[in-house]
Parts: structure tokens; C-alpha cells; sequence
């Protein structure tokens, strides 16, 4: 089995008395150590996809398993403990906490994993240093650029070591040059062995993956490799 | 995860919006602060006149004629009457009385040369001392033969000889009360002031010769003091002195006595019912005042909780479980109301030592026990985790893709 198995996977909600089907019946497989690009315009599906396989949503109907578990059983703090384990998020606003150092945010998953202080501290400034901000570790969020703190949600995502790297628009909220430098740091994580799902409307972004898959209304519209596939 | 950690996160929330916290708590302070201020004062009371009615011991038996006899209503010829005679028959048919002495009070001008001073005058006789518990300092005390000899005699407390400028040695000196000449033949030891009353500003004199002070009517309102042979015959005595003044004052078994008879731990049990009933008073004022504070708590919470939807959804996200978000908003409930129970409580204690040291006379030092503190405290917690856990609650029930989203 994959790492990521979806199988016939629907996502539905009620809204104002309406059936909105925001995943339908949806079919999808990564293995370990891919680089996907997730594609679609708005109201695709995108975000729903991106929010079950990061075990922020159950499906409504199929299965989903993720590293040969069955996720759709999970109550919601069997799924806080796969999202800790499992995911590193990476996200479009960053979401890092304010007032918090930087070195603070990245040791957050660990405080969740019941790491020691010493154990957190080390694997956060190894984190930091993956990303290149060894010389921030003790600034606020507000005293870093857009793509420093991107940086930081980055070594946030690493830092527990989890399966896969789910990151929504990574780039949405930066300048042209400074996405160019996250997403390098995306393919050096990749070539690192690092299994990395994007989500992302720009082609220039999903280029860098070696596989896009393109949505549309809740279903996969396109799969295939891109054209830099080595 | 670890709860220190939740300590932490606590603090540096409340730290980033003191002023906001401050009066947040403020509910809690007043409250704690008023409950410390009141029992630090009530108990330095309750201490103080505790021990001073401990030195007299547990055998101490005070017998007075009772001022509102109800009884005597229409039998006019029936005067509440105390004598001395009464206490004679006392020692002589009550057992277990070891001694026993009259006490004829009266307020009076003591003078000497051209100074005068008002002081209380104390007709006694010579157990006085032993039944009080309160001893001579220098020279003696009336003795029987002063007694016997109705001797114009006084034994004065260290005030009157300030107050009359005796001297070093005032003993053989003589002294006026009212119109009647004393000499001096001993001074009583220093006790200091206890309730407005000062135990240093009086005259012990030969209960007869107090009679001519008094005038003669005042041996029928004789008090009397007495102590009992052990605290074990002290019921016992008391049985006894009740049938002897029945009899003697010839009461029909309907009416009532027409006497008391108070025991020390009666005195104790009127004072700690007395100061009890006061601090339940401020207990109840104080229920409100944390009932208010802790609504505060949850209402600034519930803000909290809204405004930090965000953080809330970023925690869950990279793993944070609902008791992890559960706990980390009950702590700062709990942190919130314990910072107020501390600084009420510092307020409070120095309330206390303020208006103790304000307040006019010898006012006992304000005594803080530590169960006012636990009690403080435990109550701070319970109202954090009372009017915490809703919030808390609502704050740990968020969907982490509705919070990630608020903005």
C-alpha cells in the first residue's frame, strides 16, 4: 500500500439545506518520497483534499489510509497524534504564533510529543539550521521578512520528522524571488528523501514537483508527471 | 505534555495583556483582601482574648446577681440580692471551691496632693490574687488582718502611680479615694490594655472598706469570683452554687435563678460565637465578591479564547489534543485567579497590620493563620476552575480548520 491511499473518497457538506460534494468519490496514491503538486482552480477541492490528507478532516465516505492507517476510525485525538507524527504543515499565512520566538514556534510540535526541554531545543535549532536561520532563533515573527518566517513554518514542519510535508500555497503570500528561494528549499527537501505535497494554483510552482495532479469538482481531472521528471 | 509548560504559556498570555489581567482579578483581590483583613483582625482578637482568659485558668467561676431578673415582676419585696454572706455559704456547703473572693466595682476620683486622676476601684479581699491570677509586683497584698481590721489599705496598678506621680517608691504613701484616706502597700504587676479596658489602671482595696466608698447598698450587688479545685469539679461547683443561692434566696422551683454562674469556657464560647458570627458575616460578603471576580475571569477568558482562535487552531494543527488545549486555558484561568489570591492576600495582611496599628488602645497585632492562606487559595483555584472550564472548554471543542481559518 501507498503512503497516502484514498480510495473512492467523498467529503460532503450541508450548507443552507444544499449537498455540496467538495471531494467526490476521489482516487489518489503517493509513495514515500514523491514530490506532487496538487492543481485546480478555486472551489476544486484543493483545500478539502489538502485538509484530509492532513488529518485536519475525516472523509465523509471511502477510506484513507496513511502509512497503512486507516484514518476515516480515528477520533480527534488519535488525529491530533497522526497530524503530529505524521504531517508537517506548511501554510499559506504562515501561522506561526505571535510573540513567540522562532526557535518557540518550531518546538511546538515537540511540546505536543512530549519531548524534553533539551531534546526540543536541539532538534529545533537543527531544524532552524536546515532552513538556514540559525542567526534568528530568538526573533518574534514580526521581526522577520515574509520568507523568513515561511522558513520558520518549514523547520516547524520538519522539526518531528513526519512522513510528509503537506504545504497549502507555500508561497501565495511572498514576492517572486523570495518564492523561488522557498520553493529551493522545498526541492532540496525533497532530494533529501522527503515526501512533499503541494497545493497550488500557480504552473510555475507546480513545476517544481514531479508529479501534478489536477482537480476538479471534487475529482481528479489530470495526473501526470511534469516535465522535469528525472 | 508537560504542565510546566502550560505555566509558561499562561503567564506570558496574562503578561502580555497586564493591565487587562490586573483588573480582571480585581474581583478576586477585593475579595480575598477583605476576608485576610477580617480574620487577621477578628483572629488577633480572638488570640489575645483567649489567652487572657486562659491565664485566669479553666477553674475560674465568676457568680453575679442577674440584672434582668424576669422573674421578679410583680413580687416587688423579691430585690435581686449578692452578698458576701452568700459567698461565705458557698466555701462552706459547695465542694471543690479552693477560694473564693467578693468583688465590689466602682469608678472613683484617686487623688494625691494637688493631682487627681478617675481609676476603677476594686473592693476585694485577699485571695484576689491567687483567684485572678494577678499578682503583686512590690510590696504585699491586703492580707486577712487588713481585712478583719477594715484597714484603710490600697494596692494600686502601675498607672496610678504615673498618673498621680508617686515616685519611685510610692509604697506607705498615702493616698485620697474619694474622701477616704489609703495608704499604699503594694503595687500590682503590669498587664497592659485588653479591650478598652486598661488592667493597669486600678486600686485593690478591703472589700469592707470599699463599703464605706460604696455605701452599704452595694454589698447586695457583690460579684464572685472563685476557682475551683480542678477543671474536673468545675460542672460540679457549678451545680453546687446553683442549689446553695436557690435555697438561700429561697427561689420557687418555677422561677428562674436569679443569679449566673459563668464558667471560663463559657466566657471563651460567647467571645468565639460572638467573633464567629462575624466572620461569617464577612464570609458571605466575600462569596459575592468571588462569585463576581470569578464571572470576571470567565468573561475575560471567553474573550481570550476568541482572539486567540488563531493560536488555537495552529496548536491543533501540529498536534495539540483537545486536553492539551483543555488544560493550557484552565491553567491560565487558574493562574489568573491565583495571582489574585496572592496579591489579595499581601493587601489583605497589610490592611490588617494598618488598621491594628491605627486603631486606638493596645489592639492585638493582626494574626494571619495559615488556614486563612490555604483557604485563600483553595478557594481562588476552585473559582479558576469553576468559571475556567467553560471557556476552556469551548476553547478545546474548536475544529481546527474553522479556527486556522479565523482571522
Amino acid at each position: 500500500m501507498a503512503l497516502i491511499q484514498l480510495d473512492n473518497v467523498s467529503k460532503i457538506y450541508e450548507m443552507g439545506g444544499e449537498e455540496i460534494r467538495a471531494l467526490d468519490g476521489l482516487d489518489l496514491a503517493v509513495e514515500r518520497g514523491e514530490y506532487v503538486a496538487i492543481m485546480g482552480a478555486s472551489g476544486s477541492g484543493k483545500s478539502t483534499l489538502m485538509n484530509v490528507v492532513g488529518c485536519l478532516d475525516r472523509p465523509s465516505l471511502g477510506s484513507y489510509h496513511l502509512n497503512e492507517t486507516a484514518v476515516e476510525g480515528l477520533n480527534d485525538d488519535e488525529l491530533a497524534e497522526i497530524r503530529n507524527r505524521e504531517i508537517g504543515f506548511v501554510f499559506q499565512t504562515f501561522n506561526l504564533l505571535a510573540r513567540t520566538t522562532a526557535l518557540h514556534n518550531v518546538e511546538l510540535p515537540l511540546v505536543y510529543s512530549g519531548a524534553n526541554r533539551r531534546e526540543r531545543r536541539e532538534r529545533a535549532m537543527e531544524a532552524l539550521r536546515r532552513v538556514g536561520l540559525e542567526d534568528r532563533v530568538s526573533h518574534d515573527p514580526s521581526e522577520l521578512s515574509g520568507g523568513q518566517r515561511q522558513r520558520v513554518a518549514v523547520a516547524r514542519a520538519l522539526v518531528n520528522r513526519p512522513s510528509i510535508l503537506l504545504a497549502d500555497e507555500p508561497t501565495g503570500n511572498l514576492d517572486s524571488s523570495t518564492s523561488e528561494e522557498i520553493m529551493a528549499l522545498f526541492d532540496e527537501l525533497h532530494s533529501g528523501g522527503n515526501t512533499v505535497i503541494l497545493v497550488t494554483h500557480e504552473p510555475d510552482i507546480a513545476a517544481h514537483a514531479a508529479r501534478e495532479v489536477t482537480l476538479r469538482d471534487g475529482k481528479v481531472l489530470e495526473d501526470r508527471p511534469t516535465r522535469e521528471v528525472a | 505534555m508537560v504542565f510546566s509548560e502550560n505555566f509558561r504559556i499562561a503567564f506570558r498570555a496574562l503578561w502580555a495583556n497586564k493591565m487587562r489581567s490586573l483588573l480582571t482579578t480585581l474581583g478576586i483581590i477585593i475579595g480575598v483582601a477583605a476576608v485576610i483583613a477580617v480574620v487577621s483582625i477578628v483572629q488577633g482578637l480572638q488570640f489575645q482574648i483567649t489567652s487572657q482568659l486562659q491565664g485566669v485558668g479553666a477553674t475560674f467561676i465568676a457568680v453575679n446577681p442577674r440584672l434582668d431578673n424576669r422573674g421578679g415582676g410583680i413580687f416587688v419585696g423579691k430585690q435581686v440580692k449578692l452578698t458576701w454572706e452568700d459567698g461565705q455559704a458557698l466555701q462552706n456547703q459547695v465542694p471543690g471551691i479552693a477560694m473564693i473572693t467578693p468583688l465590689i466595682l466602682g469608678g472613683n476620683q484617686v487623688k494625691y496632693r494637688d493631682r487627681q486622676h478617675s481609676t476603677t476601684v476594686f473592693g476585694v479581699n485577699n485571695d484576689w490574687p491567687e483567684v485572678a491570677n494577678h499578682t503583686v509586683e512590690r510590696g504585699r497584698f491586703l492580707s486577712r488582718i487588713d481585712l478583719e481590721q477594715r484597714r484603710k489599705v490600697a494596692v494600686i496598678g502601675a498607672k496610678i502611680i504615673e498618673e498621680l506621680r508617686l515616685g519611685e517608691d510610692p509604697m506607705g504613701t498615702e493616698i485620697y479615694i474619694g474622701n477616704i484616706p489609703v495608704t499604699v502597700v503594694g503595687v500590682m504587676e503590669e498587664r497592659g490594655q485588653s479591650l478598652g479596658f486598661d488592667n493597669d489602671d486600678l486600686v485593690f482595696i478591703p472589700v469592707d472598706t470599699s463599703l464605706m466608698l460604696f455605701g452599704r447598698r452595694a454589698a447586695d450587688k457583690t460579684l464572685l469570683r472563685l476557682q475551683a479545685e480542678s477543671p474536673k469539679v468545675v460542672e460540679q461547683v457549678k451545680e453546687g452554687i446553683t442549689q446553695v443561692l436557690r435555697t438561700r434566696h429561697k427561689l420557687e422551683e418555677d422561677e428562674p435563678d436569679d443569679f449566673q454562674v459563668i464558667l471560663q469556657d463559657e466566657f471563651l464560647d460567647t467571645v468565639s460565637s460572638i467573633l464567629g458570627s462575624v466572620t461569617a458575616v464577612v464570609g458571605a460578603v466575600v462569596g459575592v465578591a468571588l462569585l463576581v471576580g470569578g464571572i470576571g475571569i470567565m468573561n475575560i477568558m471567553l474573550v481570550s479564547v476568541t482572539e486567540r482562535t488563531r493560536e488555537i487552531g495552529i496548536r491543533k494543527s501540529v498536534g495539540a489534543r483537545r486536553q492539551d488545549i483543555l488544560i493550557q486555558f484552565l491553567i491560565e484561568a487558574i493562574s489568573l485567579s491565583l495571582v489574585g489570591g496572592g496579591i489579595g492576600l499581601a493587601l489583605g495582611y497589610g490592611i490588617g497590620v494598618i488598621v491594628a496599628g491605627v486603631l486606638p488602645g493596645d489592639w492585638p497585632p493582626a494574626h494571619v493563620p495559615l488556614w486563612a492562606v490555604a483557604v485563600s487559595f483553595g478557594f481562588s483555584t476552585l473559582v479558576g476552575v469553576f468559571f475556567g472550564i467553560y471557556p476552556a472548554g469551548k476553547a478545546a471543542a474548536l475544529d481546527p480548520i474553522d479556527a486556522l481559518r479565523y482571522e
